[in-house]
């Protein structure tokens, strides 16, 4: 254990090869830094961070050295407060002070800058620089960010995140000397999918989020709460900021085992439907004309009370809602009627997952394992698109295998652009195994572009040739078996492999496959993980809670054991085939439908009670790790928008159903879930009970510098008015409470004193890039046996043979416009492209289609008209439907379609 | 007087081609170097005390030492021989590149050949065209012969050498600048540790080389490492080639022992200065030197004696200040070229030079504040080695630094008038 002597106290610090920056923050000393990032490490630019470094005990002169770019090795003094280190790093922010532009009034960045912060830490408070400031010209960015180049202060993190950790392309570090400009080399949206993340990297205002700016407010007047996010099913944890009733903005909250620093831009930028005109905020109820038109509560809560108690009612629960939520549901119904608001297929593919995970010996990889992997092989899936957070992991995956070479030349680890050098274009092994071209494709060699049934047959064949008890794939095409061979060995020489797969290809022998190769590695020895993309941010948890499936609720409807159908935060168009939806919406006799917005399923509701979306409400979801994390609400919605168990709960109450009394608080409802379903007896331990107290005191979801308080009502009255209650969680929608740091679960912003802006976040874990102080992170529900006994899937599909009337249509899922409530957001629709229809040249030729003719596709019972566009990897035979878009069918492909190309020309 | 660096330059003439060459014991010192092992030329190299000439001085056999050598090193490795010559004041390297192409190239094979490099770069600074085409040609003579490419001169050795001329900036002559720019990277300076003896050129083993201290290996292979210690006045070994510009009566370059005294380089072969002007002061060796005075003219100009006056020896080229030059305008030129040339990559280099610039310009157009002197003498206090990434910018302050020890009455004239006394 390394003792160094930091300002003539002596520390122990826990290890070896760390740096005396990221040491002396972890002890709570303040030294100010820029370049610097947590995840990115050092590379000396900034000189911010400079301390006095001494030789010995009798060394009086000492010398000034970079804390980021030295290591703390054992024996090790420095001083922090030494006058010429202070001078110095004062000295740094003058010079960084002299271009800037003295525009904090009226910069986004105000109140959580970086720039700020260290400027007011290192001291600098006078300009003595009496010459012009040197301006540039910025760039429109696209719908995300706002660029505003005369605040940069060059301290170089943009571009290392955005082309060094994000692997993007098209943003750069441009000119020289005093004049270095970071920006694209034209005008337009930036093309990664992580873009959003310079708005948190960037020290100052340069990046801001342009979605914030239409409706801004200052980080100290924001309301605030963690939360999760919904937009796909890897649970990322934010930090969801309101005021005055509108969702202003999403900042990533730190978890070490989930997303890290990092958001995706549709989970940060996603956040419009919440503020979304249409937003169903009353109580509607049909009347004789067959208008939805609103109604008070106790009419929605009287009706709906006086169909169930009459009527044979279904419940369909959702994969996007919380387990609270669909629990209530369940317990409304009763467990009998509940269905889990997944097609028969969808379910099939999860419930596989599900099984897959908590059989074993292979568990479940969280993102940061996955990131911490050194091989990868993804069966089936285009992460980008389906699951962002875990594109950007997997790219740190493909360095660790390279780093790790160089960490022998010798390199610290923490020196970031040394590794680069070092390293080069070299990447660890990668396989990709997809219908079509993905955004990871670029950074390795070893792709195989085929169906689904192929995908399949090349996971299985890599299977055996780790383990040949596993079962052997027969007539294989030499390349192919040849690139599996090759799989398989760099999936055996690499010490910590991680096989990705999940729903897309709506395949269960795909998902059969990569658990027979995480097995077979299991076999031979190797810790390998797996990890599944799921559809929507809930769908594990529901499938833990169990149910039926959306096919045995029209089977219900059809012959008559149901008449009444409670749907649950679902728009069920969207998770089955359209005429099944439509005949199950329509046989019903009563459609309750609780939801955020409208949807085509709300077209046919008879009552539609007003759901709180995640941003107001309270609940847990599993995400595709199989842990639990809980979103708590950031502010009180308008209107008569309530938590859906509350609604349900209100249902039970009107009804006088036993055991409806629980429903009066969340925690009752958590518990009674725990107690019911065995397999979520975690779920009461990922956040403090509501009764919990810091000092006596709440955790207040306003900072102290919330300002206006009293003023924003001053028309009406003086008086204050009172905040309102929550009983539910142990966090106040006030600013007073306790002021110090609560548990990681409840952290509802990070600021610390000196620290306003999200870089505090230093100050709440436990030491730099490990867990926030006293957390688990959530909590993970499956935990399988390490030694369970292997019995490999044999089933082996038959290859994909093309058909000459058909075409086997695959979703092409988009990271922006293939998840429905991000879709609504306006930042989002501007991102999302106009719907298409993906061919194989070889098989436009065979139809006689154009680029960009528009041509007639059938499938899943609907037809569609579109362009075409052409995609010269994808198999023959195989089409790419965008998934989603618009109403655009996703869950039920892939399906045979047919194509008619009309001759004429098309207007 | 031997001087083996120029002893085949013929001024105004063309180089030798390669007969000429072979003909004066060309390629020689690469025949018996083949001859020989890597680590013994290593050995002598070392023996010989050759120190590098490129400015830092750093000992040429101990830089060798840290690259891994034998089967197991990692491969492919890399010699990289430093043409980017682009200190202010400094034309040596010219004069070798120019005038003896095929020197430099045999040299280049004998370094490669030490430390067992698979690939050599020459990186030529771009406005050098007519060097290039000379190294062009001669490069191909000497593949062509044998002397480069596969089993040269039918030993087991094979090395490829490959002209590069560089897209320009100063910062390309920092050796880690460099190989990012010969990588196609912007050329900003690399971390050190790890030194390019462990992750050069693509992050692999590279010597990076100045030319004149690779055209002494030839040499050194022939004569051994006792002749060159011989060579020397004092007791640093070999020539160098010395230079001066400014306002003296014979500007040039010249070879002649290291260890020549600044008095003599100054007199005798400079000739001292023009009519009607007088010394104040010298950059020794190119613009990021200290000043040496006429105090300083017996002092000895190898690698250790100006250190003991405050200054180093640099490049070896001075550049002379007279009595009717403006030292503030000297200055001025010097620090708007350092700040045009910082690579904007650390803080104190890209915000300290241009504040540095603008405010001698102010100065020097007599918009000068008492309170300037402070900013300066703030950035010479603040703008040291080891505060900054890399030595640009405390190399930028070595001659402001002295400046305002010597000729600070001249700055607070300036200040004082508010206009330059020299206009």
């Amino acid at each position: 254990m390394p003792r160094i002597t930091i300002n003539n106290q002596v520390h122990d610090i826990p290890w070896e090869g760390r740096n005396l920056l990221e040491v002396c923050l972890d002890l709570g000393y303040d030294v100010p830094y820029f370049c610097w990032h947590p995840a990115m490490h050092s590379v000396g630019a900034c000189r911010q961070c400079a301390v006095k470094q001494f030789r010995d005990e009798h060394d009086t002169q000492g010398r000034i050295v970079m804390a980021c770019m030295t290591p703390a090795t054992d024996g090790t003094i420095i001083s922090t407060d030494d006058p010429e280190a202070v001078a110095f790093r004062r000295s740094v922010a003058e010079w960084l002070m002299v271009n800037h532009p003295h525009d904090c009034p009226v910069c986004d960045e105000g109140g959580e800058c970086h720039l700020q912060d260290m400027t007011v830490m290192a001291g600098h408070n006078y300009r003595r620089y009496r010459f012009t400031k040197r301006t540039f010209r910025n760039q429109d960015l696209g719908p995300f960010l706002n660029h505003e180049m005369n605040r940069c202060i060059q301290c170089y993190r943009c571009t290392r995140f955005y082309r060094g950790y994000a692997g993007g392309r098209d943003f750069e570090v441009l000119g020289w000397h005093d004049h270095v400009y970071f920006g694209r080399a034209a005008d337009g949206p930036l093309e990664s999918e992580f873009s959003g993340n310079l708005v948190e990297v960037c020290p100052t205002g340069v990046f801001t989020d342009k979605t914030l700016k239409e409706h801004y407010t200052r980080k100290w007047d924001l309301q605030t709460a963690p939360s999760i996010c919904v937009h796909c099913g890897l649970g990322c944890n934010i930090i969801a900021g309101e005021r005055y009733g509108v969702l202003r903005c999403i900042r990533s909250r730190y978890n070490d085992q989930v997303n890290g620093y990092f958001l995706c831009d549709r989970g940060r930028f996603g956040y419009g439907f919440v503020n979304d005109e249409e937003r169903i905020r009353q109580p509607l109820i049909r009347n004789e004309r067959g208008e939805l038109e609103p109604c008070t509560i106790e009419e929605a809560l009287w009706k709906t009370s006086s169909i169930l108690r009459h009527g044979r009612a279904i419940g369909i629960g959702s994969p996007r809602a919380s387990l609270e939520a669909n629990f209530s549901l369940r317990y409304l119904v009763g467990e009998e009627n509940f269905h889990h608001g997944m097609s028969g297929r969808s379910y099939q593919l999860v419930r596989e997952m599900l099984a897959i995970l908590q059989q074993g010996p292979a568990p479940a990889a969280s993102m940061s394992a996955v990131a911490q992997g050194d091989a990868a092989l993804l069966l089936g899936e285009d992460v980008t698109n389906v699951a962002p957070m875990l594109g950007l992991a997997l790219r740190q995956n493909i360095l660790r295998q390279p780093t790790r070479e160089a960490l022998r030349l010798p390199i610290h680890e923490y020196e970031d652009s040394a590794i680069h050098e070092a390293i080069q274009v070299g990447r660890g092994p990668l396989y990709i195994a997809t219908p079509d071209v993905t955004r990871l494709d670029e950074e390795t060699p070893n792709t195989y572009r085929a169906a689904p049934q192929d995908i399949a047959r090349f996971g299985f064949a890599v299977a055996h040739a780790i383990d040949p008890a596993a079962p052997e794939v027969t007539a294989l095409p030499a390349a192919v078996q040849e690139t599996a061979a090759r799989c398989a060995q760099d999936l055996l020489t690499s010490l910590h492999p991680v096989i990705v797969s999940g729903f897309t290809c709506g395949h269960p022998d795909v998902i059969h496959a990569a658990a027979n190769v995480a097995w077979a590695l299991r076999r031979r020895g190797k810790p390998a993980d797996l990890c599944f993309t799921v559809p929507e941010c809930n769908s594990l948890g529901v499938a833990l809670l169990g149910g039926e499936s959306l096919n045995a609720a029209l089977q219900a409807v059809r012959d008559g054991t149901a008449d009444t159908v409670v749907i649950l935060e679902n728009d069920i168009i969207r998770q089955m085939d359209v005429d099944l939806a439509e005949e199950l919406l329509e046989r019903a006799q009563h459609v309750i439908v609780l939801d955020h917005l409208p949807s085509p399923t709300t077209d046919y509701a008879d009552i539609v009670l007003p759901a709180a979306t995640f941003a107001e409400s309270q609940g847990t979801l599993v995400n595709n790790e199989g842990r639990a994390q809980r979103f708590l609400p950031v502010f009180v919605p308008q209107g008569d928008v309530r938590d859906s168990w509350r609604w349900l709960g209100d249902i039970m109450v009107m009804n006088g159903q036993r055991g409806c009394e629980t429903w009066c608080h969340l925690t009752g409802v958590m518990r009674l879930m725990a107690e019911t379903v065995p397999a979520l007896t975690g779920v009461t331990e990922i956040t403090p009970p509501p009764d919990f107290r810091l000092v006596g005191q709440k955790i207040p979801r306003q900072p102290h510098r919330y300002s206006g308080r009293t003023a924003i009502h001053a028309d009406r009255t003086v008086h204050e008015p009172r905040p309102p209650e929550e009983v539910d969680a142990p966090l106040a929608y006030s600013m007073e409470g306790y002021p110090g740091q609560p548990p990681a679960s409840l952290i509802p912003r990070f600021w610390a004193p000196g620290w306003n802006s999200g870089q505090a976040v230093n100050r709440y874990q436990s030491h730099i890039g490990g867990p926030l102080k006293g957390d688990s992170g959530g909590v993970r529900l499956i935990e399988p046996p390490p030694e369970a006994a292997i019995t490999y899937f044999d089933h082996i599909p038959d290859a994909f043979v093309p058909r000459e009337d058909a075409l086997l249509v695959m979703p092409d899922y988009l990271i922006f416009g293939s998840e429905p409530l991000s879709a609504r957001s306006p930042a989002i629709a501007a991102r999302t492209p106009r719907p298409y229809l993906g061919l194989a040249p070889k098989d436009m030729e065979r139809l006689g289609a154009e680029e960009g003719q528009v041509v007639a596709l059938l499938v899943t019972g609907t037809c569609y008209h579109l362009p075409v566009v052409a995609r010269p990897a994808l198999p023959r035979g195989v089409a790419m439907l965008p998934a989603g878009l618009g109403n655009m069918v996703a869950l039920g492909l892939p399906q045979w379609g047919h194509i008619e190309v009309k001759r004429e020309v098309w207007d | 007087m031997e001087r083996p660096l120029t002893e085949n330059i013929r001024p105004g003439e063309p180089p030798l081609g390669l007969r000429e060459y072979v003909e004066r014991g060309g390629y020689e010192g690469l025949r018996l170097a083949l001859q020989r092992t890597p680590l013994e030329i290593q050995r002598e190299v070392t023996e010989s005390g050759l120190r590098g000439r490129g400015g830092a001085g750093f000992p040429t056999g101990q830089k060798w030492s840290f690259v891994p050598m034998g089967p197991d090193a990692r491969r492919p490795k890399y010699l990289v021989v430093n043409g980017d010559e682009m200190e202010p004041g400094t034309m040596k390297d010219r004069l070798l590149l120019e005038g003896d192409p095929h020197a430099l190239i045999e040299s280049t094979i004998i370094a490669s050949y030490a430390i067992e490099a698979d690939a050599a770069y020459i990186f030529l600074r771009w406005e050098y065209s007519t060097a290039a085409e000379r190294l062009k040609a001669a490069l191909a003579e000497a593949y062509d012969a044998g002397y480069v490419g596969r089993a040269i001169m039918g030993s087991g050795y094979s090395l490829e050498v490959h002209l590069h001329r560089s897209a320009g900036r100063y910062m390309c002559g920092e050796e880690s600048g460099l190989l990012n720019a010969l990588e196609g990277k912007r050329a900003i300076p690399r971390s050190k540790p790890p030194f390019p003896q462990a992750v050069g050129l693509w992050g692999q083993p590279t010597v990076v080389q100045n030319v004149e201290t690779i055209c002494n290996l030839r040499h050194i292979i022939r004569h051994g490492a006792e002749w060159f210690k011989g060579l020397s006045l004092t007791g640093e070994g070999g020539t160098k080639l010395y230079g001066a510009s400014g306002k003296v009566r014979h500007p040039g370059v010249w070879e002649l022992p290291l260890g020549t005294p600044l008095g003599e380089l100054l007199h005798d072969h400079a000739g001292g200065m023009l009519p009607g002007h007088r010394f104040r002061g010298l950059l020794p060796g190119g613009a990021s030197t200290a000043f040496m005075t006429p105090d300083h003219l017996d002092v000895a100009m190898d690698f250790t004696a100006p250190q003991r006056v405050g200054t180093r020896l640099g490049t070896g080229t001075m550049i002379v200040l007279d009595d009717r030059t403006c030292p503030v305008g000297l200055m001025h030129n010097l620090l708007r070229f350092f700040a045009r040339e910082s690579c904007g990559y650390c803080t104190p280099c890209r915000e300290g030079l241009p504040w540095v610039a603008r405010t001698l310009a102010a100065i020097e157009a007599g918009d000068g504040r008492e309170s300037d002197l402070d900013i300066l003498d703030h950035h010479v206090r603040m703008i040291r080695a080891g505060h900054t990434f890399c030595p640009l910018a405390p190399g930028a302050m070595a001659p402001l630094e002295s400046a305002l020890v010597h000729f600070r009455q001249d700055f607070e004239q300036h200040i004082r008038m508010g206009a330059c006394p020299w206009r």
